[in-house]
């Protein structure tokens, strides 16, 4: 099953990087902004890269890929297409590190724990929430999601 | 009609087979043919199994479900014997099996070399790629308290070995040929911070540019391996790890083509119309090199077997990506590395490196093009390297930026840029 999908447009992009802020904050165990950023808890690692160099900037992060190859290449199975939604998702009490899926995703966005040896993020397109934080948080449409057939999807309100 | 499809192996190449064909075809039945017990395991986790951190039940890399939902006969504990490629049959101990469309998935089997006093019914003397290799080990060194052991053999499956021993606290020795570990992916530099990890973290020993020429033993029971240079190392157990060959058996007494492997084309097919082959048995062209290569890894057996399976069912899908990558951790240091990573000839290649804080990242151009890659400690966004060179994109406008720690999508002409970032999807 095809995947709802993050599209960027870099021409939007004001390097606000609130993209990340919320990204991280929707990911937190409190997912409150303050106590993310303020909080004991060890903030958690967002699973967006975000790019600048002079005037051009832009948030990546996966594309759930029809054929994705991070899901071809798992060794263990941690890697997994969520059957409902089309997601590829990740499952890190199977990881092994064996960095499979970061030899072979072609934008580069799986970040690793090199301390835990384990894949730490991938965007899972905000399991909780109907449209993911970071899309709902540009203030300047540069980051949309289409849905399976590529439409976008228009925010609320 | 429907179709009869047999797949003879049932690793990765094989249920990626499975998968390729259901795409086009839901109906036709499909068969597959195993060696094994287990209804399917990754073999790379083997070393991980050997240590203990991997459960036998946390092995399988698709779910008993996955024949199930793909409607699969699946043959375990059947070896397949001889292919008739006339009558259309594969032959098993256990019966003949009719076929429309055929993969040989049958993978590789470890190369043995010479070794004076070295005979099969020697215990303490073994290979490692299969689970079968592993649960041997596992219970060689439990009944026989082992407390050290040697590898001959330092490459991937060797090195893999060796940590999997290390956390049984076997204390390791790796014999190995050439002047480094890793020979065929990394260069010397890369390999010394490789071998320092192990030395270190890992307490192996690393002995290099040498190799075992006899063994010997007392009551058939491994006890000592001389080396060439002379030294002897007293162990009971020794594992060989030098390499794999494709297993062809089956092959043989066909008119299917084969060279170190069997041959295919960009379809998968081989010489043979209706026959298929794919992953560690099947001989390409490899896409940098332009030599046809068995090239025994994961990444290529996965996307082979899907692309023949997807053909074998009326698909029209190419793959033309073939190449060498790896990617390993070794003692705490992830490794990846892609295509030539170490030229001979060293006039035809340009080579951009940069090394600090056991971190090493270097780039093997030809004519601008990137042809290799090593990176060592730092390993993020390395795919998209592996996306430059499979697209064979022009670097001279960003090589500079190509060793930056902020390497990234940003540095790249904007419209291949464009292509992977709102494309449809990623290509393959």
């Amino acid at each position: 099953m095809k995947a709802r999908r993050i599209v960027i447009k870099e021409e939007y992009c004001i390097g606000c990087r609130l993209c990340e802020v919320y990204c991280i904050t929707q990911h937190s165990p409190s997912m409150d902004i303050i106590k993310t950023y303020k909080g004991k808890f060890p903030t958690p690692v967002s699973g967006i890269y975000f790019e600048e160099k002079g005037n051009t900037s832009f948030a990546v992060q996966c594309r759930h890929c029809d054929e994705a190859p991070c899901l071809e290449n798992c060794l263990t199975g941690a890697m997994y297409r969520d059957k409902e939604t089309g997601r590829v998702l990740h499952n890190k009490e199977k990881c092994v590190g064996c960095w499979m899926c970061v030899m072979v995703c072609p934008l580069g966005v799986i970040k690793i724990d090199y301390k835990e040896k384990k894949v730490v993020s991938k965007c899972d397109l905000c399991i909780d929430r109907e449209f993911p934080s970071c899309v709902e948080h540009c203030p300047n449409e540069a980051i949309e999601i289409v849905d399976e057939k590529g439409e976008k999807i228009e925010k609320k309100g | 009609m429907k179709t009869e499809y047999v797949i003879i192996g049932n690793s990765v190449a094989g249920v990626n087979c499975i998968e390729g064909i259901r795409e086009e075809d839901k109906e036709g039945n499909i068969t597959v043919i195993s060696e094994e017990e287990l209804y399917n395991y990754s073999r790379p986790l083997i070393s991980y199994y050997l240590s203990g951190r991997v459960a036998k039940d946390s092995l399988a890399f698709r779910s008993m479900d996955f024949y199930r939902d793909n409607r699969v006969k699946l043959l375990l504990n059947t070896r397949a014997e001889r292919i008739d490629t006339g009558r259309k049959q594969v032959i098993t101990d256990k019966g003949r099996i009719r076929f429309d469309k055929l993969l040989i998935s049958t993978g590789g089997k470890p190369f043995i070399p010479e070794i004076e006093g070295l005979s099969e019914d020697i215990q303490g003397v073994f290979t490692f790629m299969t689970l079968s290799d592993a649960e041997h080990i596992k219970s060689y060194i439990e009944q026989n308290n082992i407390k050290k052991g040697v590898i001959l053999g330092g490459g991937l499956i060797g090195i893999k070995c060796a940590e999997g021993l290390v956390e049984k606290d076997i204390q390791v020795s790796i014999i190995e040929m050439a002047d480094r570990l890793l020979s065929t992916t990394l260069d010397k530099q890369g390999a010394e911070l490789i071998e320092k990890a192990l030395k270190e973290k890992k307490q192996c020993e690393v002995i290099t540019q040498d190799t075992i020429r006899r063994i010997e033993s007392k009551k058939n029971a491994l006890f000592k391996v001389i080396l060439s240079s002379g030294r002897e190392i007293e162990t009971s157990l020794l594992v060989v790890a030098v390499g794999v060959k494709p297993d062809i058996q089956v092959i043989k007494d066909t008119p299917i083509m084969y060279n170190k492997g069997i041959i295919v084309d960009e379809y998968m097919r081989t010489n043979i119309s209706e026959t298929y082959a794919a992953g560690d048995v099947a001989e390409g062209k490899d896409m940098i090199t332009e030599k046809y290569s068995v090239i025994a890894i994961w990444p290529v057996a996965a996307r082979q077997g899907k692309v023949a399976g997807m053909n074998m069912a009326g698909g029209n899908v190419i793959y033309d990506g073939l190449f060498p990558m790896n990617s390993i951790d070794i003692a705490g240091v992830p490794v990846i590395s892609f295509g030539i990573t170490n030229p001979l000839k060293v006039d035809r290649y340009e080579i951009i490196k940069r090394i600090d804080d056991n971190c090493y990242k270097k780039i093997v151009l030809e004519r601008n093009r990137i042809v290799g890659c090593i990176f060592i400690g730092r390993i993020e966004r390395s795919g998209i390297f592996l996306g430059l060179i499979r697209n064979k994109i022009e670097v001279s406008n960003f090589k500079d930026e190509l060793l930056g720690d902020d390497f990234g999508l940003l540095v790249l002409p904007a419209e291949y840029r464009k292509h992977i970032t709102v494309g449809e999807g990623i290509e393959v």
